[in-house]
């Protein structure tokens, strides 16, 4: 009947939005922790990168999935400290050292995955999501809900803490403070530094983790640059979702909703778009959301730029 | 030169070098408890240097400090504060997107602590707050309260962390007469408590009003120390400039003649887009320096701007030389005799990057002499970029240096200079001397002088009063966006004119009925 | 109003030589640095560093030919790199360079399967406005995006990559395809349409004198001529700007649609002087490499020459370093990665501090 296929098209598609936009999810909180510290890292893409291939190749070595995932976030953390050290302790211009690190994650995972990946043949070992199903009898809501694996379910919790850590602990009201006035915060004798630093990990571990799930829990595969600019759509969902945590979860399943629909119409062979049309959907979505969020006045004041200790 | 018997703070030969420049030399204070100590001196003279060191932001060179008999060696500013030593910085140490109690806490406990309730915080602030009557609202955010609102909020916070010996730099410099008298009165209470207050201020009214003792810094030295009761302004005056300031400058202008500019119900609104100019009105004549009195804030900047025509006026005219420019942009502009000296040039008025010569041209780079063809005339350009500095004395290593290289009070004299090259019929002044030494300030008021002897039509925006007094032929007084007095430069009617700056009109009417023969002025024409 | 004076200059002329000699002496650093890491890299891998990089450099400049293909990489490479020394210096973060290729490539394409009636040099003289026109035009996009709504140029014209490569592989995959083939791409340009060579046997041809003479334009336009003052003004101090009477709206729109220009130009030349067709991927990434060209010149056009022409060594020699030592080369993207973050450290300690207030 017609509505139970377009409930069923809805539950795949509600299922899929949750799925697509977790890597998003995790990776702009992250970022949405690290600007609020006032550091602009454009190199998100790069951090997802490499925490995508450190995901597959850990997985792929030792056949354990939470050591793939474990791998992804400290990549993560080692990128972002690379980072960390240009834009805070050597103060360069945090754009130009976020494109360096695109760059570097680019070339690093494609040169790494050329030479251990490619000439062992297309032989890699899929590595299965965990399916955990709980409510999952629940017709329609069942699959579209709680078929999730567990990753899926963590954006939740993670989403929480992170509007947890920042607006209700004493750490999170200094790494606001260290956004607006920085000063403020070091007349009482707390290390900018430090603050920016912890912040700029966090957003690695977080966006490390989101690239590790693209391989191990999406496309239980890597492809070179398989994140295909997901680090820049976080960078805009953080803009979209005004720096809140819980703002980027409901942004992303906005963006999530684009990937979901670009795979559910692609499949179909009633559908005569272009497919090319259909891929664009995610880029053209950032560029009119950014068109609707004209001011950026909620914008962490000091965003991008260095602090000098007088 | 009484020296107190027992003082809790000694400060004993600081010195502290930046390069080559010796920002303090040798300089000893001696504070009594409980006292209210002034620190006076022009800007460049090294008083904020030392205070940062008694607060532990810099790290001296040379000499100690004596603190309550103990020497201090101060590292860092929370060094200070368990000291019970605070410093209220002239700007505020406050996030605009906290609240109040939130600022308090900043740095203060674990910072896994969570902080459920403000209350316990909110409860320490209001006892504060009753005990010194510092109106202060633990649950607004800082960025919706005012400037008196926020310094309140600092100097309360300084408070709440216990300090014993409070610090002000330029406390006034952001207030209007009515908040001025609220802080010193609250400065002596501080005092009767037994707190000790240092406050640093070029404002020697002040000075005199509320301070025990004073002492007076040039070049990096204490050069003057006394009892305030033991000496009087005209002497604070001589220590801080080395020699007797002149209080009489060159006899005003004959009657002056054709009207230059004039402005007619001029509306203009600000960044926020919020009214800031509500119906101006006023002519400058030939000849003639205008005025303009009023505390920062009150639609100063939007006016000096919307007759330069950097911002659009909504409403109104403006006419120079009887030609109409109020919807032309500040390009066009350029192109007429008009000159604008704007508010903060270091930051508004030149490229700080970029040499002096490319700074020289900055708004005629495009036309001759400077251009031809689209492209730049570098000779021309280096030779009156060389005119301009040998002129004013712009003290530089050369032409090609960057002009941030330039001390502040160079870099305003490059741009009076740049001005006034421009031979325009009206210039538009707004804070002539801010923040500029004393040699750089007698300069460029003499050229404004000399431009009025010229016939030229000049109006001065200004928040210093003695500068409005010793150039001005009147001094127009604006309001919350208004023009809401007029006044002669007459220091007699300093307190009328405090009211005017603070929405008292009819106070200020009162005040002048008062006087017999008073002279009648109008708000407008 | 803070008495702390301004940090005191140096005698000037030892200013002057220090500041010329670490001009000079940066981007070499930085170069070496990039090789040094990405030698070490190298080795951890398994491949021999020092004949690798042995071969990548000198390969490189061998002989003729050789040398020709360096050229040949160079010019794309200066093209963006000079129109990137513009847009920087006008403070806006063009990532978008590949895209705007991409753009000047289709149209140039599709000039040039077309108006098959025009006199050959006039068509050529058309692909090649026609690809500038459509580079331009992606640029002033987000340009404008970032004027009336603004959007951060930093992540539109990184969207706009991607659409522009959506779109050129929509173009050859249906409007541009050639009937003929069974791999997407378009129609070859006709024989009379391809850039003339001036140095045979190679396949050197005119549009590397196009790039050396787009960036002696450039550096005219940056710093003799009253419109580029303008745009620098800008990049510098936009309240300055505005005082001056200048248009900050106008010259970012300006210098976006220049820098987006000669992308468009770069991908105009590459398919009437190298390719003669138009395919998916037709460019390695020159649209980012060109930010590490603009970064290492110091944001300076004519230092963007030799510039550009490192870069097209170390790229020509990445490929030479995958056929004979079978390194992939997309290390050179790790080298690329490297110099900017060098250039970025040492850009940073020349400026020591935070500008200076009056």
């Amino acid at each position: 009947m017609q509505i139970a296929s377009m409930l069923d098209f809805l539950s795949t598609t509600v299922g899929a939005d949750w799925r697509l936009a977790t890597p998003l999810i995790f990776a702009a909180t992250g970022e949405a922790i690290c600007e609020r510290a006032g550091v602009l890292n454009i190199g998100v893409e790069g951090i997802m990168l490499i925490g995508a291939f450190s995901g597959f190749a850990t997985s792929h070595a030792t056949g354990d999935l939470a050591l793939g995932f474990g791998a992804g976030m400290a990549s993560g953390f080692l990128t972002a400290l690379v980072f960390a050290v240009f834009a805070v302790t050597i103060k360069a211009n945090q754009i130009v050292a976020g494109v360096a690190i695109n760059l570097l994650g680019l070339g690093l995972t494609s040169f790494l995955f050329r030479t251990y990946f490619i000439s062992t043949g297309r032989g890699v070992d899929i590595a299965r999501p965990l399916n955990i199903p709980f409510l999952s009898d629940i017709p329609y809501l069942g699959p579209a809900l709680f078929q999730q694996n567990l990753l899926v379910y963590a954006t939740i919790p993670v989403v929480i803490a992170a509007w947890g850590v920042l607006f209700r602990t004493s750490y999170g009201l200094t790494i606001r403070a260290v956004g607006e006035h920085p000063k403020a915060v070091d007349v009482t004798g707390k290390s900018v530094a430090l603050y920016r630093y912890s912040a700029v990990l966090i957003g690695g571990v977080l966006g490390g983790l989101g690239g590790a799930f693209l391989t191990l829990a999406h496309a239980n595969q890597f492809v070179e640059n398989i994140t295909s600019g997901r680090g820049f759509i976080a960078l805009s969902i953080v803009v979209f979702a005004r720096w809140s945590p819980i703002g980027v979860f409901f942004v992303s399943l906005l963006f999530g909703l684009f990937y979901a629909l670009q795979l559910q119409l692609q499949a179909d062979p009633n559908v005569r778009v272009p497919y090319q049309a259909l891929q664009a959907l995610p880029y053209l979505t950032t560029i009119v959301a950014l068109m609707l969020v004209r001011n950026r006045w909620d914008a962490p004041s000091m965003l991008g730029i260095p602090y000098w200790k007088a | 030169m009484s020296v107190p018997s027992a003082p809790i703070l000694q400060m004993e030969n600081i010195s502290k070098r930046f390069g080559r420049v010796a920002a303090n030399a040798a300089a000893s204070i001696e504070v009594g408890e409980g006292e209210i100590f002034a620190l006076v001196g022009e800007n460049g003279a090294g008083k904020s240097v030392l205070m940062s060191i008694l607060c532990g932001v810099l790290r001296p060179d040379a000499g100690r400090i004596l603190f309550k008999g103990q020497p201090l060696k101060l590292g860092s500013p929370l060094e200070a504060t368990r000291h019970r030593i605070g410093m209220v910085h002239q700007h505020f140490m406050l996030a605009p997107n906290l609240t109040v109690a939130e600022n308090y806490l900043l740095g203060q406990g674990s910072p896994l602590r969570l902080l459920w309730r403000t209350t316990d915080v909110a409860g320490r602030i209001a006892e504060l707050s009753r005990r010194y009557g510092l109106e202060v609202r633990p649950d607004a955010f800082v960025r919706d309260l005012s400037v008196g609102e926020r310094q309140r909020v600092e100097i309360l916070r300084i408070l709440f962390q216990g300090a014993e010996l409070i610090v002000l730099d330029e406390p006034t410099a952001v207030l209007t007469p009515g908040e001025t008298d609220r802080l010193l009165k609250l400065l002596r209470e501080l005092a009767r408590d037994r707190k000790t207050v240092i406050f640093i201020s070029h404002k020697l009214d002040e000075v005199m009003r509320v301070s025990d003792r004073v002492s007076v810094m040039r070049d990096g030295r204490v050069v003057f120390s006394a009892s305030t009761r033991d000496t009087n302004p005209r002497e604070l005056a001589r220590q801080m400039v080395g020699r007797d300031v002149p209080t009489d400058l060159p006899a005003r202008a004959a009657s002056p003649g054709e009207v230059v500019f004039s402005v007619e119900n001029l509306h203009c609104r600000n960044d926020l887009g919020l009214p800031a100019v509500r119906g101006v009105s006023f002519v400058i004549r030939q000849g003639e320096i205008i005025g303009v009195a009023g505390v920062s804030g009150n639609g100063q900047s939007e006016l000096a701007r919307a007759l330069a025509g950097l911002i659009p006026a909504t409403e109104g005219t403006i006419r120079l030389n009887g030609e109409e420019i109020s919807g032309l942009s500040s390009h066009a502009i350029n192109r007429r005799p008009i000159a604008h000296i704007p508010e903060d040039c270091a930051a508004n008025g030149v490229v700080p990057q970029l040499p002096l010569t490319e700074n020289a041209i900055l708004q005629r780079y495009d036309r001759a002499p400077f251009a031809t063809l689209g492209l730049l005339n570098v000779r021309a350009i280096e030779s009156h970029t060389q005119a301009l500095v040998e002129k004013f004395h712009v003290r530089t290593d050369g032409i090609h240096a960057p002009i941030q290289s330039l001390s502040g009070g160079n870099q305003q004299k490059f741009v009076v200079a740049r001005e006034l090259a421009r031979h325009p019929d009206f210039l538009i002044v707004n804070q002539l001397t801010r923040g500029i030494d004393i040699g750089a300030s007698e300069l460029v008021m003499q050229a404004i002088l000399e431009q009025r002897n010229l016939n030229k039509a000049i109006l001065l925006i200004s928040t210093e009063l003695e500068e409005l007094f010793a150039l001005c032929d009147r001094i127009l007084v604006m309001y919350d966006g208004r023009l809401v007095g007029e006044l002669p430069p007459d220091r007699g009617r300093l307190e009328e004119l405090g009211l005017l700056m603070t929405g008292e009109a009819i106070e200020a009417r009162r005040l002048r009925e008062a006087v017999p023969g008073a002279v009648s002025g109008d708000a407008t024409q | 109003m803070s008495d702390i004076p301004i940090r005191s200059s140096l005698d000037p002329a030892l200013r002057l030589l220090s500041r010329a000699g670490l001009a000079a002496l940066a981007p070499i650093a930085a170069v070496l640095f990039a090789l040094g890491v990405s030698a070490l890299l190298l080795q951890l891998n398994g491949f021999h560093a020092a004949d690798v990089v042995n071969v990548m450099v000198l390969g490189a400049v061998s002989d003729k030919r050789s040398i020709a293909e360096v050229l040949l990489k160079a010019t794309p490479l200066i093209l963006i790199g000079v129109g990137l020394c513009i847009a920087f210096r006008c403070s806006i973060w063009n990532i978008g360079a590949e895209g705007q290729l991409y753009a000047g490539a289709s149209a140039a394409t599709a000039c040039g399967v077309n108006f098959g009636a025009l006199p050959a040099w006039l068509h050529i003289v058309l692909i090649l406005v026609a690809g500038s026109v459509a580079g331009a035009a992606w640029g002033a996009l987000a340009g404008l995006l970032r004027v009336y709504f603004r959007a951060s140029e930093v992540v539109t014209t990184i969207m706009l990559n991607y659409i522009a490569i959506i779109l050129t592989s929509y173009l050859v995959t249906g409007p541009l395809k050639d009937p003929a083939a069974s791999y997407p791409q378009s129609a070859k340009l006709a024989r009379d349409l391809w850039l003339p060579r001036f140095l045979p046997p190679t396949r050197l041809h005119v549009g590397i004198l196009i790039a050396l003479a787009a960036a002696v334009a450039a550096y005219v336009f940056l710093f003799r001529s009253s419109a580029g003052y303008a745009v620098r003004v800008v990049g510098l101090n936009p309240s300055a700007a505005a005082y001056a009477g200048i248009n900050v709206a106008r010259n970012v729109l300006l210098a976006i649609a220049i820098s987006g220009g000669l992308a468009g130009l770069a991908g105009a030349i590459e398919i009437a002087g190298v390719n003669y067709r138009l395919y998916q991927d037709i460019s390695p990434g020159y649209g980012f490499e060109g930010i590490a060209v603009a970064l290492l010149a110091n944001n300076n056009p004519l230092a963007a020459v030799a510039s550009g022409v490192l870069f097209a060594v170390l790229r020509s020699g990445s490929e030479l370093m995958q056929i004979s030592a079978q390194v992939p080369q997309v290390l050179v993207f790790v080298i690329q990665g490297l110099c900017i973050l060098s250039v970025a450290a040492f850009t940073a300690f020349r400026r020591r501090g935070p500008q200076p207030a009056g």
